[in-house]
């Protein structure tokens, strides 16, 4: 894999966290065992829609181990609503519904007992006096005159409804001989971690500390903790040393935190709340995108797509964070790896009665390329032409990057088209039809599916602005610092929580690259809040490109200062001095030197003989600002928004049974183009992984709901996720198109497969199935309910 | 109620409730954290222990049900301190992971299958981990690293015949 452009970066090296991970001694937030923790156990709402008339909790604190009994009334009295994105004051968000509860699990009371066991035996006995309201569960019927309102207050349920033109969309339209309209659902799933959430939090009166342990991966967390509890952030003390089990987005717990914060403030005691698995698909606001895509698209007789309208309409669930800003993140890749010159994007966000959202690996770029991937088979299929070759002609070219699209943002760097033919020089595409065409004569349904999709990363999120502009952040940083110790040795730290991704693989690898030294001598650890320097967290694709390069830097202003002592200590002009692992020479004189050694002892003991001005000792820190970032939407919407694009290329035949419905995946092959792999290890697994996740979107993972509000897919009986059955054997064929905005070419790869998966699966399942007249374009394509389609259309048939 | 258990060659008398789980046990009473609850319904087997060498659901189990039958836990199969059995190190090897929560439970199913199987194919390795959900890898790379712990074990059960 080595370019052999760099020692250590793109090499095959082993992952460092994963020693602690294989012996069973990750640090989870489970784990810890503070002194005299209680347990927090949930009363949650059984209905989809009720007014809290009353919460009788004798019977349970009456209970042996129960300490209290929180109820919502208490709560927002004494904290404030949990941050939202949107300018939305009359939709507040609690921990503990107040007065009124929105969705069937909204967490009604919280229990307090010595144990566990406790603390849910007497979530039992607590008796809550509901008013059952009426409540709506689809987000065209929440837009409805005289749907139910979820919020009173706000006067509707809508919570957003922008519209955007980029380009001259009715030109476009006016001049394209054809076009075609596509309506595409995503349904509601989310990543579902096998760890759920957790908190373990602490108050210290004297020193007006709250200690926090949790699974998160959450942006700006102690200060929405601070904000909520209405404590400075100071007192908020997060502990980033604790591993996560798996996020992909969605480990965000503030609410969880808020409560937890507020009880053992309240009570002078450490709480902890561990989600069960009911509760962290009931009530842990971890659901994903729920979209309708109303898609049209103009082109032409050979396939040309020149513009699109589409209108997407997210089911929000009962409140909002910042998940409506994932109808915000797709405008920077809107038209994908195609040269669509014109735009109009209408994006409505609703509120209704199921469980609230939050962020999923990809921030919506996942669904918004189910729509255009299934809007360009459809537009092959129109025309008679091949789905490949249809792409082919709309695929921005290599020469022509970097490309600006119509809503603002300029892609880096790819080379689509190499991409394609890698893959095809892997797996001939003529046999693929042929052996799909055989599987047809043999009876059975077969198809080919495609998807070519962008993955934009590193985080850039002005999305926010453009959906709100009240915010005006355009700052999206990470940071590292390093320091050298007395005895020479190096640590780095780097300033949120891992849940999987590598990161201290990452800071090691860098710093050892930069500093030409063994990444495993760099010690990498994760101060708390209160110690860190400014970080954006794990999203968007974001930390090879953004802790990677500020470790990069930090790295390299630490080669700087050594360089500059050496050079000073031995006599020489700076420009004659040379860094080389570790040592400073003499260009002219290469024996003439300062070892590593000797530089870190005139650092730490010798200030007489530092350069003036130099700060003694050898501490470094570098706060990264997000490439090409900095700036703000313009006033007709338009923005520039991640800096980097990473490509991948689906290849997959697929196989159903006539008689069942249940497809089968038969071969897969992706093309994927990330940059610089900074550790190709890590991200084969994120790609493996992703694609596992875009399966189990695409053909099993609902959080499906009854008439009557209640999800009915509480449990991994009715939640499916793929197990290593329903996951095939995937050649991943690399390509490396280097990005010129980061410090190693790298671009990101924590969302890559799962953007595409989707896509590529039901463009399989629909060529498979197109022979019998019919088409499923809302996922996940059930086996039970692609079952009945088949069967409904052979008896048409016949 | 008081229990016997003896879990990794170790003997333990406790005191626990009657409807303690075996995972609960192992966690809170012996403090073996390498077991992760992910579903405790059975589902995920995160919990995942070996039971008289059977891999079985920690989470399914009531604790004293476990008595009279030895257990082995993750930090049973770990050789040492700082130390991996070949199984753990071709995990490190094809990074046969990422967050981590599931791995003890894959490692200890992959000890239980080459125990019985010492040269599984892929469709055994495949089957062999299907009780156990994995959200991170999509199983590629555990499956390498149980194929891999494989041949390295079978060679090292067989010198003379690697010299050969």
């Amino acid at each position: 894999m080595s370019t052999g452009r760099h020692r250590f970066v793109s090499t095959d090296r082993r992952v460092r966290e994963d020693r602690r991970f294989v012996a069973g001694k990750g640090r989870f937030v489970a784990d810890i065992d503070l002194p005299n923790a209680k347990h927090v156990a949930l009363v949650t709402c059984p209905h989809a829609a009720a007014r809290i008339k009353n919460v009788d909790k004798r019977a349970a604190l009456a209970m042996p181990g129960v300490h209290y009994v929180l109820e919502g009334a208490e709560l927002a009295a004494a904290t404030l609503p949990l941050m939202t994105g949107l300018d939305t004051p009359n939709v507040p968000r609690r921990p503990l519904a107040f007065e009124v509860a929105r969705y069937s699990g909204e967490w009604v009371a919280a229990v307090v007992a010595d144990t566990r066991a406790q603390a849910e035996d007497a979530a039992e006995e607590i008796i809550v006096d509901y008013e059952p309201l009426p409540f709506v569960l689809d987000a065209e019927q929440a837009l409805e005159k005289n749907s139910p309102l979820v919020h009173q207050a706000h006067g509707s349920n809508v919570l957003l409804d922008k519209s955007f033109v980029w380009g001259d969309v009715e030109k476009d339209f006016a001049a394209s001989p054809r076009r075609l309209s596509l309506r595409v659902k995503w349904g509601r799933s989310s990543t579902v971690p096998i760890e759920t959430f957790g908190v373990v939090t602490t108050w210290d009166p004297w020193r007006e500390m709250l200690d926090v342990y949790a699974s998160i991966q959450m942006p700006r967390f102690s200060d929405q903790i601070g904000a909520a509890l209405k404590i400075p952030n100071t007192s908020v003390r997060v502990h980033y040393d604790v591993d996560v089990g798996g996020s992909y987005g969605v480990k965000r717990g503030i609410k969880h935190t808020v409560l937890c914060g507020y009880l053992s403030r309240r009570l002078g005691f450490p709480v902890r709340l561990i989600e069960d698995r009911l509760e962290n698909m009931r009530g842990g606001d971890a659901h994903g995108p729920e979209r309708l895509f109303d898609v049209e698209v103009a082109f032409d007789d050979s396939g040309i797509v020149r513009s699109m309208k589409m209108r997407a309409l997210e089911n929000l669930g009962a409140y909002a964070g910042r998940s409506p800003f994932q109808l915000g993140k797709p405008v920077t890749a809107i038209v994908g790896p195609y040269k669509i010159k014109s735009v109009q994007y209408r994006a409505i966000a609703v509120v209704t009665n199921k469980t609230t959202q939050d962020a999923v690996r990809g921030f919506g770029q996942g669904p918004t390329n189910l729509a255009l991937e299934r809007c360009m088979d459809e537009v092959a299929n129109v025309l008679g032409l091949d789905p490949l070759e249809v792409r082919r002609r709309n695929l921005i070219r290599h020469e022509e990057f970097p490309y600006l699209i119509p809503s603002g943002t300029t892609y880096d760097s790819g080379d689509y088209h190499t991409v394609i033919d890698k893959v095809l020089a892997d797996t001939n595409y003529q046999s693929l039809k042929a052996e799909r065409d055989r599987l047809r004569g043999e009876g059975k349904l077969a198809g080919i599916g495609i998807a070519a999709c962008l993955e934009p990363s590193g985080g850039n999120a002005t999305f926010e602005a453009l959906l709100n502009p009240k915010i005006t952040t355009s700052t999206f940083m990470d940071s590292c610092r390093i320091n050298v110790d007395g005895a020479g040795a190096i640590t780095a730290t780097m300033h949120t929580t891992s849940s999987g991704q590598g990161h201290e693989t990452l800071v090691g690898t860098v710093i050892g690259e930069v500093l030409q030294i063994d990444p495993d001598s760099v010690r990498v650890t994760r101060p708390d809040s209160l110690n860190s320097l400014p970080s954006g967290t794990p999203v968007g694709s974001r930390m090879a490109i953004m802790l990677g390069g500020a470790a990069f830097h930090a790295a390299e202003k630490l080669k700087a200062k050594v360089t500059a002592i050496g050079a000073y200590d031995l006599g020489i002009p700076l420009e004659r001095a040379v860094y080389e692992h570790g040592t400073v020479r003499d260009r002219q004189s290469p024996a003439f030197k300062r070892s590593w050694d000797e530089l870190v002892h005139i650092a730490h003991r010798n200030y007489h003989r530092m350069p003036q001005g130099f700060e003694p000792g050898l501490a470094v820190e570098h706060v990264y600002q997000v490439p090409t970032g900095g700036t703000l939407p313009t006033p007709d919407g338009r923005v520039h928004m991640y800096p980097c694009f990473a490509f991948e290329f689906h290849l997959l035949l697929l196989s159903i049974d006539p008689d069942l419905g249940r497809p089968e995946i038969l071969r897969y092959r992706l093309g994927h183009d990330c940059g610089t792999q900074i550790n190709p290890k890590i991200v084969r697994g994120m790609t493996m992984g992703g694609i596992a996740h875009g399966i189990g979107a695409a053909l099993y993972e609902e959080f499906a709901y009854n008439d009557e509000g209640q999800l009915i897919a509480q449990s991994f009986m009715d939640y499916l996720l793929p197990s290593s059955h329903e996951v095939p054997p995937v050649e991943i064929i690399d390509h490396e198109t280097p990005s010129p905005h980061t410090v190693f070419g790298q671009k990101g790869s924590g969302e890559s497969g799962y953007l595409g998966a989707p896509a590529a699966v039901a463009n399989a399942v629909n060529d498979a199935i197109r022979p019998l007249g019919i088409s499923v374009n809302t996922l996940p394509i059930k086996v039970a309910a692609l079952g009945d389609l088949i069967a409904e259309a052979q008896a048409k048939g016949r | 109620m008081r229990i016997e258990l003896t879990v990794n060659g170790n003997h333990h008398t406790l005191d626990v409730e009657p409807r303690t789980t075996l995972l609960d046990c192992l966690r809170d009473n012996l403090d073996l954290k390498g077991a992760h609850a992910g579903c405790e319904h059975g589902v995920c087997g995160a919990c995942t222990v070996l039971f008289d060498g059977v891999a079985v659901r920690s989470c399914l189990m009531f604790a004293p049900q476990a008595e009279g039958t030895p257990i082995t836990t993750i930090e049973g199969v770990t050789p040492g301190p700082g130390e991996l059995s070949p199984v753990q190190d071709a995990f490190c090897e094809t990074h046969g992971m990422q967050c981590g929560y599931c791995t003890p439970a894959m490692i200890l199913v992959a000890h239980a299958l080459l125990a019985d199987n010492p040269n599984p194919t892929r469709e055994d390795i495949v089957e062999a981990i299907s009780g156990n959900l994995c959200r991170c890898t999509g199983y590629a790379q555990i499956v390498e690293a149980i194929a891999l712990a494989a041949e390295r074990m079978r060679g090292a059960n067989r010198p003379s015949e690697r010299q050969k």
